[in-house]
């Protein structure tokens, strides 16, 4: 199994996990290549962020084999959280602490060689230098976002992975992050995001899988995952496992 | 060593940095601190005969119920955005991040505990400048802090975690606070010695097993 992750931004076998006597993820299967965007789509609940936080190593799995850049999320949780960037609901900030204190913080929990410098280049990056002395609670939820994805490249991880990205954006925010990631996953870096919104998915993505029943489904080459908006999540075509 | 005290200490200067900012903490603490002070002082109205027996209990209830406060603030502000998340989410390793934590209320605990002593001093008619006394304080502190910082991580991920906190807390600390009291009862009277030779042993042998203990519970707690 390790050989065949090595290669892989995420491999996942196999992969279970319940809440309680609720079930989730069952006998999961999911490859993203090193380069490449994958959006999750799925109804609430369905277990989308279960699996990122799987593979960002907050949760254990029951069962199965997880592995990021070719690391075992179990095994080598540390080195894990090293190559991967996350961005989840909540922006892991501290409100009372300006956008560069902020992310100076992180940098030197990520050892980063000179941690004022690496957090402003971050800031830059999202267009944020001005707002680098003000503190986050000051700032709209967009840019707070914003601060966030800074916050996830930081420590220059190899796999990003998004939960809803694109929510609280305004339309310039989301094209900027779409750009940010494009360039990102043209660099070689792999995504894996979720999304409710099918657009922004099969837009953005090099693949679109939507999670039901425990298990992703891919919609073969040509053909459309049938998702005409973000209400409608049940897949109209026949699917591939990958 | 580095890659432990590096990011130890990075977790306590954001813990501090937040608290010069908010002040929330710390003078809430102290607030309730002089309150409670004020309130034994006119309520038990006690006699300078009687100070060595009583003036001990007044000190701890009232630093044990301040602190417990402290306690219950202690993860609040990483838990409101997910900092504690996105502290999870780096390599640092748990035992730092738990550490740090528990430095951060140690050194708040600390700083309220020795502005309150003098006030106590001057109701209860003791002097503060003691050693001993001192000593006591920081064993106590620091056995309290670390407990404290497991159970409130525990709690904040409860819905009832101001309730919580107490009924989980109190059964484990109270080996620390009944040797504080006693240590401290010792130190303001004229036997000394055996808070030297009896209770600042135990108080340093709880230290040693929570120093050990709670940075592996925090580890197991905070996987899921």
């Amino acid at each position: 199994m390790a050989n065949v992750a090595a290669d892989k931004a995420i491999f996942v076998h196999g992969l279970e996990k319940s809440y309680g006597d609720i079930p989730v993820l069952w006998g999961l299967g999911l490859e993203v290549a090193w380069g490449e965007l994958v959006a999750l789509l799925g109804a609430n609940g369905v277990g989308k962020s279960t699996l990122l936080r799987v593979l960002s190593t907050q949760a254990r799995a029951d069962a199965g084999f997880a592995s990021v850049a070719g690391l075992d999320v179990r095994r080598r949780a540390s080195a894990v959280r090293r190559q991967v960037g996350v961005l989840a609901h909540n922006n892991f900030l501290y409100d009372d602490l300006t956008c560069a204190e902020n992310l100076v913080y992180y940098a030197r929990l990520f050892r980063l060689r000179d941690p004022r410098q690496t957090a402003m280049d971050a800031l830059s990056m999202l267009g944020l230098s001005d707002r680098a002395d003000q503190r986050t609670r000051t700032l709209s939820h967009g840019l707070q976002k914003r601060v966030a994805v800074a916050r996830a490249i930081l420590h220059k991880p190899r796999v990003l992975l998004m939960d809803e990205p694109e929510s609280g954006l305004d339309t310039d925010s989301v094209a900027g992050l779409r750009e940010t990631l494009r360039q990102w996953t043209a660099a070689g870096g792999a995504v894996l995001m979720t999304t409710h919104n099918s657009h922004i998915a099969s837009d953005w993505a090099d693949r679109v899988g939507v999670l039901t029943k425990g298990k992703i489904s891919f919609a073969k080459s040509g053909e459309t995952t049938g998702l005409d908006g973000p209400g409608d999540l049940t897949p109209a075509v026949s699917v591939t496992q990958p | 060593m580095t890659q432990f005290l590096v990011p130890l200490l990075v977790v306590v200067w954001k813990d501090i940095l937040l608290e010069w900012r908010a002040r929330d903490l710390v003078i809430s603490v102290l607030v309730f601190g002089l309150l409670v002070a004020v309130m034994f002082n006119f309520a038990l109205n006690i006699a300078p005969q009687r100070t060595t027996t009583l003036a001990p209990g007044i000190l701890w209830v009232t630093f044990t119920f301040a602190g417990t406060m402290a306690m219950n603030r202690a993860f609040v502000r990483d838990s409101e955005q997910g900092g504690l998340n996105g502290l999870l989410l780096t390599p640092v390793s748990r035992d730092a991040i738990f550490l740090g934590k528990a430095t951060g209320a140690f050194l708040f605990m600390l700083l309220v505990e020795l502005l309150l002593l003098p006030v106590f001093g001057v109701f209860l008619n003791f002097s503060v400048w003691s050693l001993s006394l001192l000593l006591t304080v920081v064993l106590a502190t620091l056995g309290f802090a670390l407990v404290g910082t497991l159970f409130s991580v525990i709690a904040v991920q409860t819905r009832s975690r101001e309730i919580m906190l107490p009924v989980l807390f109190f059964p484990v600390i109270l080996p620390v606070i009944i040797g504080a009291v006693e240590a401290s009862a010792a130190s303001l009277g004229i036997e000394p010695r055996v808070a030297l030779t009896r209770w600042w042993p135990l108080l340093g042998a709880f230290d040693a097993l929570f120093l050990v203990v709670c940075p592996w519970v925090f580890g197991v707690v905070v996987e899921e």
